[in-house]
C-alpha cells in the first residue's frame, strides 16, 4: 500500500509504478540503455517505471504484491533464457534488460488479442473511455486485429456471434441465451459490478486482500471457467462481506468495478488534493472534477495518512454536500415556538449581535459562550474561540471533545506533558505488538484499521481489551492473540492489573525510565501497583477478565518487541476516563514503549479535526497550544496580537453552560457545527439549557436538532466549499481545499467574522492562509506552519518550528515534553452507576462504519442502506429471560429516561451487557445516557449506563413528543418578497 | 448546577487526589482553580459554608485554599 521511495516526477504524480516499493541495498542495472540504481528486491518493472519506461501490464499494481498472471510485462533479460515477466522478476546487480523487441512485441500482441477475444468491443460508450488501462495498453501494444471468430465469450447476453453489447442488443433485444454471461451486479449504491468486461486479472481479489484486508472476493472456477465472485452464490456485493471502501475499484484495470458516478457524469478531467472530512485518519483524496461538478473521490497515494486507500464514508459518502436539506439562507425568529423565517444575512448578523450584546449587558460578561466545531477547519475553530476570548471577553468555549477525548489531553499532558499521540500512522507497520483498548477501529477508523490489519497479517500479536468482541478480535487471517472482555466501567482495574504483572514478574524497562523518567514518582507507583490488590486474581471478579488472560496478556505487551498502544472512546468515556489514560502512559513508560517507530500511545481520535481543535484553543482553560489562561506570559502574546485583555479565569465547559443556563446565569450560546442535542448526554438536561437561552446561534450545514432550540441559524458550507486545514490523530496538518464554491456564498471562517464584525470587532481576515499565519505567530508548536509549507510538503506534523522545521512524526524522542516522564498512581474507583434490580443491565455505545456520529452527513447519503436504524445488541441468555426476540422493539430505559428500538441477538456482547449506537435523532440514545462524567474533564460517562431492556409496541411518549416539537419547530416561512 | 451533580464531581476530584501523593486539599483546590469556572467554585464554596453535607473532608479543606 505504501510507496516507499517516489520518483523524481513532477510533485502530484501519482502514476502507477507496478510493483510496491522495496527498501533493500541499492543495485545498479542497465534498462533499454539507461542505468538505474533501485533498492535490492525491486522488479525490473518498477526499476524501469524508474526511468520513466512504463512497461504494459494489466495484472500489477503498485499496491499490491506481484501475481505474474497476464504475461503483458514480459521482457529479455541478457544472458538468461526465453522471455521473463518483470513484474515477477527482481532485479539483480549488472542485470541488462530489453523491454522492447520484435520477439517480445509478438508475445504482447498475442496476449492482448486473447483478452480481447472475450470483452465487448464498446469502448466508445463504456464508462471507462479514457481511464481504461485495458484500452491504453492495447494501444501501448499496438494491437490493431482480432483474429478469432467471435465463440464462447462472456460477454455477448445474446450468444449470437456479436462482438459488442451494442450489436448484440440490435441483434436479439431481450434473450439472455449465454449461459456464461452474468449482468451487471448493481446492489452497491455507489458502483458497478459488470462481470462482462472482466479480464480475470484478479487485481480486486488482490486488492480487497492486500490492501483493504477484508477478504470479500475470490476467483471462482478454473481456466475460461473462471471469474469473480463477492461472497457465495447467491450473494450479490451489498449482502457480501464486502465494506465499500473502493479498493478495488481503483484496481480494476477496466470497467468491471465502477463508480456510479461516473457511469452518470463521464470520466473526470482534473482533480484537486483535499481531506476527507470524515474521521480522525484524515485521508488525503483527489477530489476529480468535470467542471464544477465533484465526480468522484480518489483516495491519493503519497497522502501520508492513509497512502493511497479510502473507506466508504470518505470515498463514497460526499453526497450530503449537495442534499436537499442543506440550508442556505440565514434565518431567525423571536422564540423556539415561532416558524423561522428566512432573512439576508445583514439582518441575520444584526440580529444576532444584538441579542449577543443585550444579553452581556443585561447578564454580564460571563454570561454568553461558543462552542467550536471539529468538523470545521483550524482556522475556523481558532476564530470561534477568539470570539469568546476577544469579542466575548471570556473564556466560555468548548468543543466536542470534550465529550471524548477531553481525558486524552488531561491524562496525556499529565504523564507525557502533551495532549496528542505519540506516533504517525506508518508507525504501525513497525509494532510487533499492538494492544487496542476501547476502540473499533475497523469501523471508526477503517484505513488505519486496513494498514493494522496488514501488519497483523505479516505477523505482529494482538491484544484487543473491550467489552464487545469486535470485528477486528477475528477477521480473516486476523486473531487477537488475547481479547480481554472486560465489564464495561473497570478500565483502570485492568491496565493496573497489567501493570502490576509488569512490575511484580520483572519485566520493567530500568534503564528507560532511569533515564527519562522521575524516579520518585516511579519508586511510589511501584509500591502502590505491586499490591496484591491490584492482581489480576484479585481484580478478576471485578473487571470478568480471567487472570490467565491478562497476565499472559502484559508479558506480551511487555516483552514481545514494539509494543504500541492504540485507544479510543471505550477508554475516555467513563468517570475515570483520565485516570485510564494516565494508566495507558504508566504502560508504555514501564516498558519503555515511547520516543521510537513501532511504540507509543496512540489516542484514535473520532471527528476529522478533533485534534485541531484541541489545539486550536477551544477548551475554555486553556488558550492555543493548550497553554493554561492563567499563565500572563501566555495571555500578554494574545493581548498583543488581538488589542484585548484576557479573562484570567477558565470558562464554563459545555455541560457547564448547560447548567448555567438552567441556573439562569448562562443566556447565549453561538453553537458552530455541533449537535448538542442529538451527541450529548441526557437529552433532558440538554434541552433543558437550550430552553432556558434567549439567544442561541446554530451555524450548520441542517437544521440539526439543537437548531430546534435556536433563535438565528446561519447557513455553513461543507468542507469541499473551504480553504483550511484540519489536523488528524497523528497531529498531521492536511490542506483541506476548497472544490466548489460555498453554496451559501460563503466559507465557515468568513461567517464567524461577519459576526465578530457585526459585533464590533474589525477582523480583516482575506484568506484562511491569513488565520494560519496568526496561529503560527502566536503558537510554538505551530511556528513554522504556513499554507506555503503545506503546499510544498504536502502536509506536517506539529510541532512543526525551528527545532523541527519539518515537522514531528515520533514525539518524545530524546526526552519527554515535559522533561521527565511522569508515573500517575491510578487507583480503581468504580462508578456510581451501577446496575441494580431496577437496572440490571449495563449499556454501553458506539459506532459503525457506514455512519458517522449524530449522522447528520452519513444519514443523508446512501449509507443509510447498512444502517437505516440504531439497534439494540444483546446477549440472547438476556433477551431469552425477557422475552425478547430477534428484530423486535424493546424500551430502553435509565434512570435518566427511556427509549425504543429493535433489538438484534448477538453474543458479540456478554450477557450482561448491551449495546446501541447513536447515529439517528428518532432513536434518541442519548435520552437513555447520563449525567455522569469524568472526574477531572467532566467528559460524560457514555460506555456505561444502568439499564432495564423490556418488550415494547412503538416509540416511547419521549419520541413522540419530540417528534411534535421537532416538525414545529422547523417550520419556515420564505423571505418576504 | 444541582447540588447533588456539584456534590458528586468535587468528591470525584476528591477521590483521586486522596489517592495521590502530597497534599490532596491543596491539590484538589489547584484543580478546581483550573478547571472550574468562577461560579461553579462559588456555589462550591457557599456551600461548605453552609455546611458542606455529603462532601468529602478534603474537598471542604480545599475550599478553604480557593
Ligand atoms: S469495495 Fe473494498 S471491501 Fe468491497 S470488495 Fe472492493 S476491496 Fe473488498
Ligand atoms: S473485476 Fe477488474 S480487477 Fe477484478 S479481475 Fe476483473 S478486471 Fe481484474
Ligand atoms: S472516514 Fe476516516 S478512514 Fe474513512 S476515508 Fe475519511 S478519513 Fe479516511
Ligand atoms: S503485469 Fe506482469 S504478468 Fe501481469
Amino acid at each position: 500500500m505504501k510507496d516507499f521511495i517516489i520518483p523524481q516526477f513532477a510533485p502530484g504524480d501519482d502514476r502507477d509504478m507496478g510493483t510496491p516499493a522495496r527498501t533493500g541495498a541499492p543495485v545498479t542495472l542497465t534498462i533499454d540503455g539507461f542505468g538505474v540504481t533501485v533498492p535490492e528486491g525491486t522488479s525490473v518493472l518498477r526499476a524501469a517505471a524508474q526511468v520513466g519506461i512504463m512497461v504494459p501490464k494489466l495484472c500489477a499494481s503498485d499496491n499490491m504484491e506481484a501475481f505474474g498472471s497476464c504475461r503483458l510485462c514480459v521482457v529479455e533479460i541478457e544472458g538468461r533464457r526465453g522471455t521473463p515477466a518483470s513484474c515477477t522478476t527482481p532485479v539483480a546487480e549488472g542485470m541488462v534488460v530489453h523491454t522492447q523487441s520484435g520477439k517480445i512485441k509478438k508475445i504482447r500482441r498475442g496476449v492482448m488479442e486473447l483478452y480481447i477475444s472475450d470483452h465487448p468491443l464498446d469502448c466508445l460508450t463504456c464508462a471507462a473511455n479514457g481511464d481504461c488501462e485495458l484500452q491504453d495498453t492495447a494501444g501501448q501494444v499496438g494491437l490493431r486485429d482480432v483474429r478469432y471468430t467471435p465463440g464462447q465469450n462472456h460477454f455477448d447476453p445474446t450468444d449470437t456471434g456479436a462482438r459488442s453489447q451494442a450489436e448484440a442488443r440490435l441483434r436479439m433485444p431481450v434473450a439472455e441465451a449465454n449461459p456464461r454471461y452474468t449482468p451487471k451486479d448493481e446492489s452497491n449504491p455507489y458502483f458497478t459490478f459488470d462481470p462482462s468486461k472482466c479480464i480475470v486479472c484478479s487485481r480486486c481479489v488482490r486488492a480487497c486482500e492486500e490492501v483493504q484486508g477484508t477478504f470479500a472476493l475470490t476467483i471462482e472456477g478454473r481456466g475460461f471457467e473462471s471469474k469473480v465472485s463477492a461472497g457465495t452464490a447467491t450473494d450479490d456485493f451489498l449482502t457480501s462481506d464486502c465494506v465499500s471502501c473502493g479498493a478495488c475499484i481503483q484496481a480494476c484495470p477496466t470497467a468491471t468495478l465502477q463508480e456510479k458516478s461516473v457511469i452518470e457524469m463521464g470520466t473526470p478531467e482534473r482533480s484537486i488534493l483535499t481531506t476527507c472530512a470524515y474521521c480522525g485518519v484524515g485521508c488525503t483524496f483527489k477530489a476529480e472534477m468535470n467542471g464544477d461538478e465533484l465526480v468522484r473521490m480518489v483516495p491519493y497515494k503519497h497522502g501520508k495518512a492513509n497512502r493511497g486507500h479510502s473507506c466508504i464514508k470518505g470515498r463514497f459518502a460526499y453526497g450530503y454536500a449537495q442534499h436537499k436539506d442543506r440550508i442556505l439562507k440565514p434565518m431567525i425568529r423571536d422564540t423556539i415556538e415561532e416558524p423561522w423565517r428566512e432573512v439576508e444575512w445583514d439582518e441575520a448578523l444584526a440580529f444576532a449581535a444584538d441579542r449577543m450584546l443585550g444579553l452581556q449587558r443585561k447578564y454580564g460578561r460571563r454570561s454568553v459562550g461558543v462552542i467550536t466545531s471539529s468538523r470545521c477547519t483550524n482556522e475556523e475553530t481558532y476564530l470561534v474561540q477568539k470570539m469568546a476570548r476577544a469579542v466575548f471577553m471570556n473564556n466560555n468555549t468548548d468543543t466536542c471533545a470534550r465529550v471524548c477525548h477531553s481525558p486524552t489531553g488531561y491524562g496525556l499532558g499529565k504523564t507525557f506533558g502533551t495532549s496528542a499521540g505519540t506516533q504517525d500512522f506508518d508507525s504501525v507497520e513497525k509494532s510487533d505488538v499492538v494492544m487496542i483498548i476501547g476502540a473499533n477501529p475497523t469501523d471508526g477508523h477503517p484505513v488505519f484499521a486496513s494498514r493494522l490489519k496488514k501488519r497483523l497479517r505479516e505477523g505482529a500479536r494482538l491484544i484487543v481489551v473491550d467489552p464487545r468482541r469486535t470485528d477486528i478480535v477475528r477477521s480473516p487471517h486476523v486473531e487477537a492473540a488475547y481479547h480481554l472482555p472486560l465489564r464495561p466501567g473497570t478500565n483502570v482495574a485492568v491496565v493496573t492489573a497489567m501493570a502490576h504483572v509488569i512490575v511484580t514478574e520483572g519485566l520493567v524497562n530500568e534503564a528507560f525510565i532511569r533515564e527519562r523518567c522521575d524516579w520518585d514518582e516511579f519508586q511510589y507507583y511501584v509500591d502502590f501497583v505491586s499490591q496484591d490488590r491490584h492482581s489480576p486474581e484479585a481484580m478478576e471478579a471485578l473487571t470478568g477478565v480471567p487472570a490467565a488472560d491478562l497476565r499472559a496478556a502484559a508479558r506480551l505487551y511487555a516483552t514481545g518487541g514494539n509494543g504500541a498502544i492504540y485507544y479510543g472512546l471505550g477508554v475516555t468515556e467513563h468517570s475515570q476516563g483520565s485516570t485510564t489514560v494516565m494508566g495507558i502512559a504508566n504502560l508504555a513508560m514501564l516498558t519503555g514503549n515511547v520516543g521510537r517507530e513501532g511504540v507509543g500511545v496512540n489516542p484514535l481520535r473520532g471527528q476529522n479535526n478533533v485534534q485541531g481543535s484541541c489545539d486550536m484553543g477551544s477548551f475554555p482553560h486553556e488558550l492555543p497550544g493548550y497553554r493554561h489562561v492563567k499563565l500572563p506570559d501566555v495571555r500578554e502574546i494574545f493581548e498583543k496580537a488581538w488589542g484585548v485583555e484576557i479573562d484570567p479565569e477558565p470558562g464554563l465547559r459545555i455541560p457547564n453552560m448547560l447548567d448555567a443556563a438552567v441556573d439562569g446565569t448562562f443566556k447565549g450560546l453561538y453553537c458552530q457545527g455541533e449537535d448538542i442535542l442529538q451527541s450529548d448526554p441526557d437529552t433532558h438536561h440538554v434541552a433543558a439549557g437550550l430552553k432556558a437561552m434567549e439567544c442561541v446561534i446554530v451555524h450548520d450545514l441542517f437544521l440539526n436538532e439543537t437548531a430546534n432550540y435556536a433563535h438565528v441559524f446561519l447557513p455553513g458550507s461543507s468542507f469541499l466549499e473551504k480553504e483550511g486545514t484540519f489536523t488528524n490523530a497523528e497531529r498531521r496538518i492536511n490542506r483541506v481545499r476548497r472544490v466548489i464554491h460555498p453554496l451559501n456564498g460563503y466559507e465557515d471562517w468568513e461567517v464567524t467574522q461577519l459576526l465578530a464584525n457585526a459585533m464590533g470587532a474589525n477582523w480583516h481576515y482575506t484568506h484562511a492562509s491569513q488565520i494560519m499565519d496568526e496561529i503560527a505567530a502566536t503558537t510554538p508548536s505551530f511556528a513554522n506552519v504556513s499554507f506555503d509549507l503545506l503546499e510544498e510538503k504536502g502536509s506536517v506534523q506539529w510541532p512543526c518550528n525551528d527545532d523541527a522545521p519539518e515537522g514531528t512524526p515520533t514525539m518524545h524522542v530524546d526526552h519527554f515534553v515535559s522533561g521527565k516522564g511522569h508515573f500517575i498512581v491510578t487507583e480503581y474507583l468504580a462508578t456510581d452507576e451501577k446496575s441494580g434490580p431496577r437496572f440490571p443491565l449495563l449499556l454501553t455505545t458506539g459506532r459503525i462504519l457506514s455512519q458517522y456520529n449524530v449522522g447528520a452527513q452519513t444519514r443523508r447519503t446512501a449509507n443509510v442502506v447498512w444502517h437505516p436504524e440504531d439497534v439494540l445488541e444483546i446477549h440472547p441468555h438476556d433477551a431469552e429471560l425477557r422475552g425478547v426476540n430477534e428484530g423486535d422493539w424493546v424500551r430502553l430505559a435509565s434512570r435518566a429516561g427511556e427509549t425504543t428500538l429493535r433489538a438484534t441477538l448477538t453474543d458479540k456482547v456478554a450477557p450482561g451487557v448491551v449495546y446501541t449506537t447513536f447515529h439517528h435523532p428518532a432513536t434518541q440514545a442519548n435520552v437513555v445516557t447520563t449525567d455522569f462524567s469524568d472526574w477531572a474533564t467532566n467528559c460524560p460517562e457514555y460506555k456505561v449506563t444502568a439499564v432495564q431492556v423490556s418488550p415494547s409496541n412503538g416509540p416511547s411518549d419521549w419520541q413522540e413528543s419530540y417528534n411534535e416539537q421537532a416538525e414545529r419547530s422547523r417550520r419556515i416561512l420564505p423571505a418576504a418578497e | 448546577m444541582s447540588p447533588e451533580k456539584m456534590i458528586m464531581m468535587a468528591n470525584q476530584i476528591a477521590s483521586f487526589f486522596d489517592s495521590q501523593p502530597g497534599n490532596a486539599p491543596e491539590r484538589i483546590a489547584d484543580h478546581l482553580r483550573d478547571y472550574w469556572e468562577p461560579r461553579m467554585r462559588s456555589q462550591l464554596a457557599e456551600y461548605v459554608q453552609a455546611g458542606g453535607a455529603g462532601l468529602k473532608p478534603s474537598v471542604e479543606e480545599a475550599v478553604q485554599h480557593l
